[in-house]
């Protein structure tokens, strides 16, 4: 099972840039390594990264096999309002890992 | 403990990997968030309050839920263990725990879970000093272990001390060469992608000088610990830590 | 390492076999028997597939990496676009393309005036020493760049011979 971890500051002032950071656990198999047999090991990574904000989306992200095991993204958004921030990783086989973190904006 | 072997570093010299490795991975082990090894420790609380095997016992059963009654714990592993006479590492002594007391099977060396209890349990002693018991009975273990330190091996013919005590600090292919101190384990190589444990770093030393090297849980490898941890005796435990 | 120490023999071999008039041939023949290697043409032709035919200009954007890295296999990145990210003038997208690993893309993001402030780190790997190009697309439709030159060194005692 997919972990992941999420730095989202719990409180914060309208309109203040807020800085989110998101790591998850995941290969990353970029299809070009052999294994101890000499085979290649199938692809299989996260393609995709969205983070939406009470639904709409602020920040999405393309990855490629030259994305480090792991993957670690940090970011920028604008505290807007009160909500719920949504991380949506996708991987090859379409498969989504979804994480929730609340903000309170006064 | 006593004082330092002949052609050991001296107390005052030493240091741990983390001040040999780039400010950027330095950070990398700092931020909580950026340290991929909290994963593993995540896990591992998981794990932690998971019940196993047919007692249906979890670790959190017998020790507590925070994982707080594992405080120093793995600065002072390996510790030595009456029923089988001889020192036994913390990975061990969780799977001495899983099957004698949940009655499960022993997870395997390397595998995801023993990884992330072993993680959940060193995190718990991060910024302990690594305190070696003063047990008598370890004493002809860690000498095992010293002389193995010190032992030429591989087609290499090259010993631990010769690039751990005598080399530290210059470069080995490209890599800065550490002091060997066993603070981080298990830890996040970034060669690896992954975390792994001390026996998977001697492994690849061993693999370095062309010497065949240990099966996982030999003996050897719990001599050569017992012994690093004497040497590190002092040092502040950086579990998970991330090195190059 | 080894892989590329081999390539350069063969290199240096085809071009002593094919003599000087041969060279440039030799040498683009080589792209083509290299196989899932990223090249620099390989790159150009993605970050054409990005910018199509308009100009890109060195300049607004900032790419962090270690000039020396540890390992490969984990390297930081940030990059940062100068950009004050309101609704009349913002960041809508940043590329990153390498040279030499097996496929020329890294990552892409997609951003808007939402973001507040264009500055992303991630982590990627680099099979070589090699040059790290990142590519702002605005919203005013203009590309702006920064290349960095990388060397990635090799890591000593590892599990499996390289």
């Amino acid at each position: 099972m997919a972990r992941a971890l999420i730095n989202v500051p719990a409180k914060a002032t309208r309109g203040q840039v807020i800085e989110i950071k998101t790591l998850i656990s995941h290969p990353m198999e970029t299809g070009y390594r052999p294994d101890y047999n000499g085979k290649l090991v199938p692809r299989d990574i996260i393609n995709k990264f969205v983070c939406t904000y009470n639904g709409t989306e602020v920040f999405r992200a393309d990855l490629h096999p030259a994305i480090a095991a792991n993957p670690f993204i940090s970011f920028y958004t604008v505290a807007t309002e009160s909500g719920v921030l949504t991380f949506t990783w996708t991987g090859d086989d379409g498969k989504s890992f979804v994480e929730k973190a609340s903000i309170t904006v006064a | 403990m006593a004082a330092a072997y002949a052609g050991e570093i001296p107390l005052s010299e030493r240091k741990s990997g983390y001040a040999l490795m780039s400010r950027d991975t330095q950070k990398m082990q700092d931020d909580r968030t950026a340290n991929p090894g909290t994963l593993w420790v995540l896990e591992g609380e998981t794990l932690w309050s998971q019940k196993a095997g047919s007692a249906a016992k979890s670790c959190a059963g017998c020790h507590g839920n925070s994982g707080s009654s594992m405080t120093g714990v793995a600065a002072r592993y390996p510790a030595y263990n009456t029923t089988l006479r001889r020192p036994i590492n913390l990975e061990q002594r969780i799977n001495i725990c899983r099957t004698e007391r949940q009655h499960a099977t022993a997870f395997a060396y390397e595998s995801k879970e023993v990884l992330a209890l072993s993680a959940f349990v060193g995190s718990q002693s991060l910024g302990r000093k690594i305190a070696p018991p003063a047990d008598k009975r370890l004493t002809p273990f860690r000498n095992t272990g010293r002389d193995l330190f010190d032992l030429r091996q591989g087609q290499l013919n090259l010993s631990c001390a010769q690039c751990h005590n005598d080399n530290w600090s210059r470069r080995l292919s490209g890599a800065i060469i550490p002091q060997a101190h066993p603070t981080g384990y298990p830890l996040y190589r970034l060669e690896w992608q992954s975390l792994g444990s001390l026996q998977r770093r001697l492994r690849n030393c061993l693999i370095g000088m062309r010497a065949e090297p240990f099966e996982y849980g030999a003996p050897e490898y719990v001599a050569l610990e017992l012994y690093l941890m004497s040497r590190a005796r002092g040092m502040r435990i950086e579990t998970p830590a991330v090195r190059p | 390492m080894k892989c590329e120490a081999r390539n350069a023999t063969t290199r240096r071999r085809f071009l002593a076999l094919a003599g000087g008039a041969m060279g440039a041939f030799g040498a683009a023949s080589l792209l083509t028997v290299r196989p899932a290697v990223a090249t620099p043409a390989s790159m150009a032709a993605a970050i054409r597939e990005v910018v199509g035919e308009a100009p890109v200009r060195p300049g607004k954007i900032k790419l962090d990496l270690p000039p020396l890295v540890e390992n490969g296999n984990t390297v930081p990145l940030t990059v940062t676009v100068d950009s004050p990210m309101t609704a009349a003038s913002y960041v809508k997208r940043l590329h990153i393309f390498n040279e030499k690993n097996p496929e020329p893309n890294i990552v892409t993001f997609h951003l808007g005036p939402r973001a507040g402030r264009a500055n992303i780190s991630t982590r990627i790997r680099l099979a070589d020493t090699q040059s790290v190009i990142a590519i702002a697309e605005l919203s005013d439709g203009s590309f702006w760049s920064e290349s960095v030159d990388v060397i990635v060194t090799i890591a000593a005692c590892t599990e499996e011979s390289k």
